[in-house]
């Protein structure tokens, strides 16, 4: 593990300043511009929930290099109401804000790992990650 | 014993302004101020030194001050410069003060550091306001500017419009963007709208959720929509991320777009060239005869 650093996310232009970074690290760590897409797209999405249903979070990033496989953790928290039920919002075309429903679906597709802790009323963590190959 | 303060502060001011001076050069070695002039560094000081004199005497004559931020704030002087300026006066008055006196207890000492606050902590404030106003309004000046730039609608020809989006779509924007779209459409009487996402960066579900209304929303007022400009790594997300964009139709490029516009339309580009070849070739086989 090389370095982290942090996004806070607190207002709407926040999520463009968390994916801007995530895009950086990204290239630096080497990804192609399909990935950067898929990642920054992620992030866009991560950071949204955020912004949308907890108010205020921060989002992770930590770039892994292991002598075996290199890649890009992201880790999206909050302190949020938590999520009531997460099967259900793994389901595509299910949403409680009138969205589309593909957020947390479409970050699973998106990226590699993907584990989501969250209690109700104390918070939730998404923890992603896109491994370079 | 106020009052005495002050006019030690003001029959000294000679010996104060000398140690100020002093004491701002001492910083301006390793700091920001050091591309600037060192006539036009000495002479602003001199300028700062007489503006805090002055609402000194006068106890909250607030024009000059004001006069001196807004000049400095128009050269781009950087506001630590005035911060520290004040800093360094407050530092020099106590030091000059307490080294007049002959008796020194607790009791004064705090008398004078409560006194010099006094003075100096309004002009900081002042200073402080002047220069954060002005950015506010650079700040909302630029916003204003940036909404007017932001959902742009071209008539490019009879029945045909195109929108180019440059730059992240933020809910605000996407308001706009419908908004334009509908008014554009009813106004320049457009039966196709191109809407080009070229320039978006990242297409995120909720940037996808308001092209899809904004298209459903063309439709319902009887135009077509085709969304153009879907970059390959774009498309790739747009697929993983599973968003069904099956209900009007998409291109890859502008060009392409406009070819299937014309279409609907029920016109296409002609070539010139052609037309020419033919002529020649008309006058050639006149000139054979």
């Amino acid at each position: 593990m090389d370095f982290q650093s942090c996004v806070n996310i607190k207002k709407e232009w926040d999520i463009v300043g968390a994916r801007q970074l995530g895009r950086d690290i990204a290239k630096k760590i080497g990804f192609g511009t399909v990935d950067q897409a898929r990642i920054a797209t992620a992030i866009s999405e991560l950071a949204r929930n955020i912004y949308l249903y907890a108010g205020t979070g921060k989002v992770c990033f930590e770039a892994i290099e292991d002598i075996n496989e290199r890649g890009l953790r992201i880790v999206a928290m909050d302190e949020g109401p938590g999520i009531r039920d997460v099967s259900q919002v793994m389901e595509d075309g299910f949403s409680t804000s009138g969205g589309l429903g593909a957020g947390l679906p479409g970050v699973k597709r998106l990226m590699d790992d993907f584990d989501v802790i969250s209690r109700q009323g104390e918070g939730t963590e998404v923890r992603v990650v896109k491994w370079l190959r | 014993m106020e009052a005495n303060l002050k006019e030690i502060v003001l029959n000294n001011s000679n010996d104060i302004v000398k140690m100020w001076l002093e004491e701002v050069e001492k910083h301006r070695k390793h700091d920001y101020t050091s591309s600037i002039s060192d006539e036009l560094f000495e002479s602003t000081n001199r300028e700062f030194v007489n503006v805090i004199f002055t609402s000194l005497e006068k106890q909250g004559a607030t024009n000059d001050i004001e006069g001196f931020a807004e000049r400095l704030i128009n050269l781009g002087w950087p506001l630590s410069y005035l911060t520290d300026g004040m800093q360094a006066f407050r530092r020099v008055t106590i030091n000059y003060i307490l080294g007049q006196s002959t008796k020194v207890d607790t009791q004064y000492f705090s008398e004078v550091l409560g006194k010099v606050d006094e003075w100096v902590d309004p002009v900081i404030n002042q200073l402080v306001n002047e220069y954060s106003g002005s950015w506010e309004n650079i700040v909302s000046l630029q916003k204003v500017a940036l909404q007017e730039l932001s959902a742009p609608l071209i008539p490019v020809m009879e029945n045909i419009t195109v929108m180019p989006l440059i730059g992240t779509i933020d809910t605000e924007r996407a308001k706009l963007i419908m908004e334009n779209l509908l008014d554009g459409v009813i106004k320049h009487h457009a039966d196709v709208v191109l809407i080009d996402i070229t320039g978006v960066p990242v297409v995120d579900t909720m940037v996808a959720h308001h092209i899809i209304q904004a298209a459903e929303a063309v439709r319902l007022i009887g135009s077509t929509c085709i969304l153009v400009g879907i970059r390959p790594e774009i498309a790739q997300t747009i697929v993983n991320l599973g968003i069904d964009l099956s209900k009007f139709p998409t291109k890859s490029s502008l060009k392409k777009g406009f070819e299937s516009a014309l279409e609907l339309t029920n016109r296409r580009i002609e070539d010139i060239q052609s037309k020419n070849n033919e002529i020649e070739e008309l006058v050639d086989s006149l000139d054979r005869e």
